[in-house]
């Protein structure tokens, strides 16, 4: 059965590489991006880092140049949401009422942002960071501000920090748990972490809830924390996280579970419709726990060559390692594999410096490497943990012990 | 305007102008070439800018750091020692007629 029509709904990272990967296949048939943004997709992960910081410009956001679409007979159809799944007639139908017949449907429908329920969430001065209009507005508030809170200390409100900083901007930054990035990287790293955003004069408070949001005329002008302190800020970012975008898929009878449902082929319990990227709930061989929803662009990408591959005739179970990355001022973080779940954490290198990895183990299985101004590690780690390989909790402890040669060896 | 000629791995040549500043890898996507993925955008994260320069060529690029040093350790196809990390080659007059070869693949 050949599939002559490929409809993806989303056009970031992964609806982007599925479009552009069935093109570098050879793929001969029609393909669509349906995007809710009016922007030709572009890069995220730069937003919360060179492009606020004002060092690149959209042309460098952008995944290809306009010609790239045409040439490749990518059809980009921008402004316009889905806003309902047709199974039975195998069509999509668009808020401008128009409806997209396919053969195979992807969904890259992504995440949005998580609102906190708040008084005062509605004032003015509140921003967001994950697409580019709301990129755009931050960065035009960040350039006056008088002090900033930060609600939500993750990769997106700690990159946010670091830019205000270098700015001049003070900043705030106020967390529920008693740690940073407690999600996604171990305490050590955490510490490591918060020491370096206080030395550039970054607050925390930690264990934190908040009240509300003040403001006067309109405009937020404070944040009042439940334990009665009151912050003054005339910018508020609103950082705790993101909830995928499912709607679509559960409202055509589709099995949903924090993101669409989807076996280890990427494919929905409708044969005729994928989810790939953050929205896209699956059983990865690389974690503890399963199933796992990524919130990365490494995901989105392989996610989309994995299913470019299985409409082209080539099908095969997802599996590639997990990768991230953030950069928050000169701290570079990049983590190897899913360290969710973990037990036991071995440091290597040098942690005082601010140069070491960290070793993530549940019992005596090895679920990935931080690694923190480290890259060598990093590149080591990739190669271990996606060839199933493992180092033992000694031979990481110990810094005679060869990575490299573990990591390069062969079979 | 300097430029730099790109060999696809079954030996397609494409030559590109690229503006001085601009990286071999940013005139590589946005010119929407085939053979270099640069996920993260130029970071220097990910290993997937990865390109062969011509041996004769390598003295009139900018000096390694360490970052791309450690991170063509990670690249999927196999390091050699005309290997670099494209976002890293920054365009300056000397690197007018740069030749780099893109690997089989780079992830």
């Amino acid at each position: 059965m050949a599939v002559a029509s490929v409809v993806v709904v989303g056009a970031g990272h992964g609806g982007f590489q599925l479009a552009a990967s069935l093109r570098q296949h050879g793929f001969d048939g029609r393909v669509v991006l349906i995007s809710d943004e009016p922007e030709l997709p572009y890069q995220r992960p730069p937003l919360s880092k060179d492009y606020l910081a004002g060092k690149i410009g959209l042309d460098m956001l952008l995944m290809r140049p306009a010609a790239f679409f045409a040439e490749h007979r990518i059809e980009v159809v921008s402004g316009v949401a889905a806003t309902q799944i047709d199974r039975a007639a195998k069509a999509v139908v668009l808020s401008d009422g128009k409806r997209l017949a396919y053969d195979h449907l992807v969904l890259a429908t992504g995440a949005r942002n998580r609102v906190p329920p708040l008084p005062g969430i509605e004032l003015d001065g509140v921003c967001y960071l994950r697409n580019l209009a709301e990129t755009e507005a931050l960065k035009q508030r960040l350039a006056a501000a008088r002090s900033a809170v930060v609600i939500g200390a993750g990769f997106i409100g700690l990159e946010f920090a670091a830019i205000a900083r270098s700015k001049g901007a003070p900043v705030h930054i106020v967390e529920l748990v008693d740690r940073v990035m407690a999600r996604v990287v171990c305490p050590d790293t955490s510490a490591h972490f918060a020491a370096a955003h206080r030395k550039t004069g970054v607050e925390f408070s930690f264990g934190a809830r908040i009240e509300r949001l003040g403001g006067a005329g309109g405009k937020v002008s404070h944040v009042v924390l439940q334990d009665g302190r009151n912050l003054p800020a005339d910018l508020v970012v609103i950082s705790i996280g993101v909830v995928p975008n499912e709607a679509l898929a559960a409202a055509a009878g589709l099995p949903v579970e924090n993101g669409v449902a989807v076996d280890e082929m990427l494919l929905t319990a409708d044969p005729d419709i994928s989810a790939i990227g953050d929205c896209a709930s699956f059983p990865s061989r690389h974690s503890l726990k399963n199933p796992v929803r990524l919130e990365a662009v490494q995901n989105a990408a392989d996610h989309a060559r994995c299913v470019a591959e299985r409409l082209m005739g080539k099908p095969q179970p997802y599996a590639a390692l997990p990768w991230f990355w953030s950069e928050q001022g000169d701290q570079r973080l990049q983590i190897a594999g899913l360290t969710t779940g973990f037990q036991q954490v071995v440091l290597r290198g040098d942690y005082a410096a601010g140069q070491y990895s960290a070793f993530c183990y549940a019992g005596d299985r090895l679920l990935g490497i931080e690694s923190i101004n480290k890259p060598a590690d990093h590149a080591f780690a990739r190669r271990l943990l996606a060839a199933g390989r493992s180092v033992t909790p000694e031979q990481a402890a110990d810094e005679s012990f060869d990575l490299r040669a573990a990591a390069m060896a062969r079979g | 305007m300097p430029s730099v000629t790109y060999v696809s791995h079954d030996g397609k040549s494409t030559t590109l102008d690229v503006p001085l500043g601009t990286s071999v890898m940013q005139a590589a996507v946005l010119n929407g070439l085939d053979g270099i993925v640069a996920e993260c955008g130029g970071s220097c994260m990910c290993a997937t800018c990865h390109v062969y320069v011509r041996e004769d060529q390598l003295s009139k690029l900018p000096e390694m750091e360490l970052g791309e040093d450690a991170m063509l350790d990670g690249t999927a196809s196999p390091r050699r020692p005309n290997s670099r990390l494209s976002c890293q080659l920054v365009m300056t007059p000397p690197m007018d007629g740069l030749v780099v070869e893109m690997p089989e693949t780079q992830t």
